[in-house]
């Protein structure tokens, strides 16, 4: 056990790596000492960079009241406020319901929301093909227009003449 | 105490120092997150979903060609002791291994493994598809991961999404669900005080560094673990060449300093080396973290070749041994602070020896 470099008495369980003039610092800190210290604590930590915008998530209502905020997935019940809580979702479903909050999040967390690569495809109804593929960019383009991303616009839209 | 010797090779082959780059590039992990469709992630599953899970994996993994004299270990059966143990031993994950022992095996907590790949179940996601490799070797890693994550995802239906891809619990990890590290030592840039600059500019280019066991650790015996920040909107390969490049250079900037260590400091590069050596070889009482330092010390000697004689094997194998659980399970020794200290002196001791008289 490592004690707090701060208090003495508590376990360190923060360890903080800075770096400062090209030197390498590790601070062993309690958790009380850490947060006293304006760190951010392990659970924020892990969590980073969901941090910022976990926090701001449901704070800007949508159109519609807060209704939006408050619901709750169909697929197992989670709702975006402990989405917000614990920066875990609670299942595949909830990529649907609370598609336009996470696009917005992968974007920042990804700089991209369309998947590249491997295309689960073994099984039946899965996802796979060109048509599929064709259906993607085309609701993607209607994205793009929304948010008037011309550039990546007219990218989907060469794609989809090349595909059809 | 689990016999970790049921698992093939220990789970330890990457220790031989044997992979491209070994005397730098310690190890190679590939990691693939995935979801069974349909039940709830870990944050909401209740122990029926997770027993689901359980089956599902232990159905497929039995099916594929990786289930042949494999070894399998149920958390909820292990002693705190033996979940150290692997993770110590970086077969699982510290999240898997800290998680609270449930009576009836209601976690479904479990790990598989089969020489060099494994899969952990019900951890962060129901799958965590791994391999570990010796040396910088990641497109041989990811293409034994792609088996796996083919013969599983044939027999259990993955969570996907058309845009989104594979879908995970936390959304850092959606899309390829890869991550790929890099274990690497880097004294030379450490030493000339150039490290800073090389661990900021890995975070400009998307990458990120961690310590020897990965998530939230820290920095010790100058081990780095380089990986990718982001999963999502490149694919597999780009995502590892990327990484890959950027090691590469890493690597070169490493060897550089070692040489102008080597060609502006010679005695005292030498000395450090040889000092580190010596306190390794006499010493009667070490912590980890003092060990850790000096196992660095005499690895860059040994890569400078001013040490000769010690295998990158034996140096790699100290640092599995001489930590905490291990020393415990292999060194009899009563557990205390100053008591694991001096059985792990004993052990560097004993190692040391071993291979100054295989050399004689």
């Amino acid at each position: 056990m490592t004690p707090c470099e701060n208090c003495g008495e508590r376990e360190a369980v923060i360890h903080l790596t800075q770096i400062v003039d090209n030197t390498i610092t590790t601070l062993h800190l309690c958790e009380r000492c850490a947060e006293e210290k304006g760190v951010e604590t392990g659970s924020q930590v892990a969590k980073f960079p969901l941090g910022d915008f976990l926090a701001s998530l449901g704070k800007t209502v949508p159109p519609g009241g807060g209704a939006a905020a408050a619901a709750a997935c169909p697929g197992c019940g989670a709702t975006l406020a402990d989405f917000r809580q614990s920066g875990r979702l609670g299942c595949a479903r909830c990529y649907v319901t609370f598609e336009g909050h996470l696009r917005d999040l992968l974007r920042r967390l990804h700089g991209n929301t369309q998947h590249e690569g491997e295309r689960y495809g073994a099984h039946p109804g899965a996802p796979a093909g060109p048509v599929r593929r064709l259906e993607e960019f085309k609701a993607e383009l209607q994205r793009a227009v929304d948010a008037e991303n011309f550039e990546l616009a007219a990218q989907l839209r060469d794609a989809i003449r090349g595909l059809e | 105490m689990i016999d970790l010797a049921l698992v093939p090779d220990g789970g330890l082959s990457w220790l031989d120092g044997s992979g491209p780059q070994a005397h730098v590039v310690l190890s190679t992990r590939v990691r693939l997150a995935r979801n069974v469709d349909g039940v709830p992630f870990a944050e909401r599953a209740e122990a029926s979903d997770r027993s689901r899970i359980l089956e599902l994996v232990d159905g497929a993994w039995r099916g594929s060609p990786f289930g042949r004299g494999s070894v399998r270990f149920l958390l909820d059966e292990l002693a705190p002791e033996d979940r150290l143990l692997l993770h110590e031993r970086h077969l699982a994950s510290r999240e898997l291994t800290a998680a609270p022992a449930e009576r009836g095996g209601g976690s479904g907590s479990a790990v598989y493994l089969a020489g060099s790949m494994g899969v952990m179940v019900n951890e962060e996601d129901h799958l965590r598809l791994q391999t570990l490799r010796s040396g910088f070797a990641l497109a041989q890693a990811y293409a034994e991961l792609e088996q796996l994550d083919t013969a599983l995802g044939g027999a259990i239906p993955f969570a996907f999404h058309s845009e989104f891809g594979y879908l995970t619990a936390c959304p850092t990890n959606v899309g390829t669900g890869l991550r790929a590290s890099v274990l690497i030592h880097l004294p030379g840039l450490v030493l000339t005080k150039e490290i800073a600059k090389v661990l900021q500019g890995l975070t400009q280019v998307g990458l990120t560094f961690r310590g020897l066991y990965g998530e939230g650790s820290e920095v010790v015996g100058n081990f780095f673990q380089l990986s990718n920040q982001t999963t999502l909107g490149k694919a597999e390969e780009e995502l590892l060449d990327h990484l890959g490049k950027i090691v590469r250079q890493v690597v070169a900037y490493e060897e550089q300093a070692r040489q102008v260590l080597l060609r502006d400091a010679p005695t005292i590069i030498e000395d450090k080396v040889w000092r580190a050596y010596g306190l390794l070889r006499h010493a009667r009482s070490l912590s980890f973290e003092e060990a850790m330092n000096l196992l660095s010390g005499v690895r860059l000697g040994v890569g400078l070749n001013l040490i000769p004689g010690v295998s990158v094997y034996t140096l790699n194998k100290l640092l599995i041994f001489t930590q905490p659980a291990h020393l415990a399970a292999y060194e009899a020794h009563i557990p205390g602070d100053s008591d694991a200290r001096a059985a792990r002196a004993a052990y560097v001791r004993r190692a040391l020896d071993e291979e100054a008289d295989r050399r004689a």
